[in-house]
């Protein structure tokens, strides 16, 4: 998949579709057989696992302990030119 | 064991520092019906739960409970990055400053330190969740108050969410609720043991 989207645009796509996860877990929880839940759950997840797979290529990992992959030749999670979620816009 | 996502579950940018907005927000951090009480209440209630699905309930949103702190914590922190001495003066703030200087810290707007006596448990998952559907209605009306003190859109639209999410999960622990009382939990409900 390739990226067409700012960094910003990218992470909001990213904040929504995980929203989305977040509230239908949270439904499913309490109506597990809701054949509706579980095919819009199961359509968000893939959205999700592309675009934070596009998120991590480009911009470094999202996640730690093992849940995103290394890119380039440092470790990125450190990197002092990044922002933490609680600083505001990421997007320097 | 939890993994940390590097974002907010919804921005927060805030433009202009406002102590006043900072202090009456900091009640959802540190306070009775603060995000960091709702997230412990919960992820400590869910141990003891009866069934697979209360458990998956208070697991999950324990842990949405930890995001929303994390979005309290980033609004009061970006509400209180530039501040001066002067400025927590000119707010009365000057408490504030002297023992914690601009640093965020889990207390009341008034001072108390956060208590473990804000979780409030007891030994029955019925009682408990009564609690939970408590708690919930509690922090619903806590955003209300605040969004009634404050007038700055960067900071009323993560408490407008963070507001809808006291409703949904309500709705959540009231059907958790239904089901123990109806179903499962039924066997245990009205059992007292005698000494």
């Amino acid at each position: 998949m390739e990226n067409t989207l700012s960094r910003k645009d990218l992470m909001r796509k990213i904040q929504e579709l995980s929203f989305c996860a977040v509230d239908l877990n949270l439904f499913l929880n309490t109506h597990p057989y809701d054949a509706q839940a579980l095919q819009d759950y199961q359509y968000v997840l893939n959205s999700l696992r592309q675009l934070k797979d596009l998120y991590n290529q480009n911009y470094g990992p999202l996640m730690n302990f093992g849940e995103a992959y290394v890119t380039g030749n440092s470790w990125k999670w450190v990197a002092e030119d990044e922002k933490w979620p609680w600083e505001g816009d990421m997007v320097i | 064991m939890w993994v940390y996502e590097k974002k907010l579950q919804f921005p927060v940018n805030i433009k202009k520092p406002n102590l006043k907005y900072a202090n009456a927000v900091l009640t959802q951090f540190g306070g009775p019906n603060g995000e960091l009480a709702a997230a412990l209440r919960y992820l400590t209630q869910r141990i003891n739960m009866p069934t697979s699905k209360s458990k998956a309930v208070l697991n999950d949103i324990g842990t949405e409970e930890l995001a929303h702190l994390e979005m309290i914590q980033a609004i009061v922190y970006q509400l209180t990055r530039d501040a001066s001495p002067e400025d927590f003066l000119k707010e009365g703030l000057q408490g504030y400053y002297a023992v914690w200087d601009n640093h965020i810290f889990p207390s009341s707007p008034t001072g108390e330190p956060f208590m473990a006596a804000y979780i409030n448990n007891t030994g029955d998952p019925i009682s408990n969740l009564h609690e939970d559907l408590a708690a919930e209605a509690k922090a619903r009306a806590t955003y209300e108050q605040l969004l009634n003190l404050i007038d700055d859109p960067d900071v009323t639209k993560p408490l407008s969410f963070l507001r809808e999410r006291e409703v949904v999960h309500f709705q959540r622990f009231g059907e958790t609720l239904d089901d123990l009382q109806l179903h499962e939990g039924m066997k245990t409900q009205f059992v007292v043991k005698k000494p």
